[in-house]
């Protein structure tokens, strides 16, 4: 069964100039259990996609879509109380810098209590309090915390940045949820506690079924850790399907540009070599062209790319260009 | 071939307060020596707190080293001269948007560098800015932009113009690559591999990105708690880590 469909995700913002449509018309699916990487440079509307699902983006925001759908539930049409018992029974998410978005005036031990919702404890409510106590204990102890005692009582500024994500975790798997979504979980942090981290989610997943939503902007990570991605450029989904067959065969140029732009795909590559780059650079909202967005960069664009690409599948296999490349890319 | 720059023994401590009168020392470097020689780049990779950025502010002279010397091409370097060694050694910031003061004209920038270090008249500056802009691919209307109306490629390529003003025969980068996107990352890396060919300066990476230091880096020095590890031919150190701290260091980015 389909855990979340959405289809055409619209996000506005009225600005002075005008209306700026920072995602165009997206789509994104996700099963139970899948894992899926959502790649895009900074600016291509990762981040607010990331919250529209969780409903936490600003009220000047204008959302719409086709369809908008939690198991089935349309959220954009339930009634606002509905939509966030949903939200935050079912879905949770990891933010970007975990020590900036704790509480700093309150020590972790507090802040993880409050983030296991009472029907998750049995007993008597006399024995709620050392319940709670103790199921924090042990979610510190799933995330590969052992020392729990210092923890417990440091604020997140005594802690390291590292530690800190972990304790946003430990938080966000309190519930139990459905969903977990993970935005640039990695930034900032050092390729062995990178690794750490990815086993960390890669456990989660096995063992409770939980689906993730992988949101980075470095390809060769989301990569190694994902089954499906979909690739956005500035608010457009470029392409989307199996990470193993999209990364041997992209059909969208920008795909394709940046696999090619990472060392590590390209294996006869050599040494101090130039690597892949489309020129130019990426636009702002306040100038994005028309159409495709990606034309003035793109090396095949042609008259017909000032119109925006309908999405075409090949199988399980989604992109969106007038051009698709059909070859193969270590060509 | 002679080495253009080469570091003995260097360390340095920091003094930490404890309690009312006790004094904690924490050494940030240890007996660090490494070499470098002229078009060639060498990799400095290690976690957070593992003494890589104290290792560039002594070179660039913003702290003073404990013991070790700095010798450029056989001669001792005096760092606190910094007239003398900004024509040496630059060094690049994490992030181009906020090194670069947001209410100076480009060339503003560029004419303050020069003038504190050179002896130019403006005519000559001038022409020395327009010749910069044009090796990094800049414009030179760029020059009368402030720096709120570049994109972050172009930005990196302004701050890249800064240090190289001044012909440096050694270029810092402190992590400089990290916070750029995939496709402007591309860019900037192959600009300076360009540069690299052109005028044979030498890179000093610091840097988290393992798969980057394998593509650029011609040499490779693990730090780990101030203490070099590793230290060698990137291939070599990649196929072939002495400790286990490297060990580990490469595994987590192949698992």
């Amino acid at each position: 069964m389909q855990l979340l469909d959405i289809r055409n995700l619209t996000l506005e913002l009225s600005t002075p100039d005008g209306m700026i449509r920072a995602v165009d018309r997206v789509n994104l699916t996700l099963k139970e259990g899948e894992v899926r990487g959502l790649v895009g440079e900074s600016g291509s509307g990762k981040s607010l996609i990331a919250k529209a699902i969780m409903g936490v983006l600003h009220e000047r925001w204008k959302i719409s879509a086709d369809r908008f759908n939690w198991r089935g539930r349309d959220l954009l049409r339930l009634p606002y109380h509905e939509q966030r018992r949903i939200i935050s029974r079912d879905i949770a998410m990891i933010y970007q810098e975990p020590s900036r978005s704790m509480d700093p005036t309150s020590p972790i031990g507090e802040q993880l209590a409050e983030s296991i919702p009472d029907d998750l404890l049995e007993g008597a409510w006399w024995q709620r309090g050392s319940q709670r106590k103790k199921r924090v204990i042990a979610l510190l102890h799933k995330v590969g915390i052992r020392d729990h005692a210092t923890v417990l009582s440091s604020y997140p500024y005594q802690l390291s940045e590292g530690v800190c994500q972990k304790i946003m975790i430990a938080m966000a798997i309190a519930k139990n949820p459905k969903l977990l979504i993970a935005d640039e979980p990695t930034t900032a942090m050092e390729s062995t506690t990178q690794a750490q981290l990815f086993r960390l989610l890669a456990s989660f997943n096995q063992l409770k079924g939980t689906s993730i939503l992988l949101i980075s902007h470095e390809l060769e990570t989301v990569a190694r850790n994902t089954d499906t991605l979909s690739v956005l450029y500035c608010g457009q989904l470029v392409e989307a399907g199996d990470t193993a067959t999209l990364l041997k065969h992209p059909l969208h140029p920008y795909t394709h540009a940046l696999i090619k732009s990472v060392p590590e795909f390209q294996p006869e590559l050599g040494f101090k070599q130039q690597l892949y780059a489309l020129h130019g650079s990426i636009p702002t909202l306040q100038h994005l062209p028309i159409g495709c967005r990606l034309g003035p960069r793109c090396p095949n664009a042609r008259k017909e790319c000032v119109k925006t690409p309908i999405y075409e599948r090949q199988q399980n296999h989604y992109f969106s260009c007038h051009f698709p490349l059909s070859g193969k890319t270590n060509e | 071939m002679s080495n253009l720059i080469e570091v003995r023994g260097l360390t340095k401590s920091y003094q930490k307060a404890r309690g009312m009168f006790s004094r904690q020392t924490i050494m940030a470097l240890s007996e660090v020596s490494f070499s470098l020689e002229a078009g060639q780049t060498l990799a400095i990779v290690g976690e957070t707190g593992s003494g890589k950025s104290t290792l560039a502010k002594l070179l660039v002279g913003i702290e003073q080293p404990d013991k070790g010397d700095i010798l450029m091409a056989g001669q001792p370097l005096n760092c606190a001269d910094y007239q003398k060694t900004n024509h040496l050694i630059r060094y690049i910031f994490q992030d181009a948007a906020r090194s670069l003061d947001p209410n100076q004209k480009i060339s503003n920038i560029l004419h303050d560098v020069l003038r504190y270090s050179t002896v130019l008249s403006f005519e000559q500056r001038e022409h020395k800015i327009a010749n910069t802009l044009k090796l990094l691919g800049l414009l030179n209307e760029h020059g009368n932009y402030y720096p709120h109306m570049f994109s972050g490629g172009q930005l990196q390529r302004v701050a890249l113009a800064r240090a190289l003003i001044l012909d440096p025969k050694i270029l810092i980068l402190d992590e400089a690559l990290t916070a750029l996107d995939p496709s402007l990352r591309a860019q900037i890396v192959n600009l300076l591999l360009e540069l690299q060919q052109k005028t044979g300066l030498a890179y000093l990476l610091i840097t988290n990105q393992l798969r980057l230091v394998r593509h650029i880096a011609d040499q490779t020095l693990v730090l780990h708690k101030g203490v070099a590890l590793d230290y060698g031919e990137t291939s070599s150190v990649f196929e072939n880590p002495q400790h286990e701290y490297t060990r580990k260091l490469i595994k987590s980015i192949e698992y």
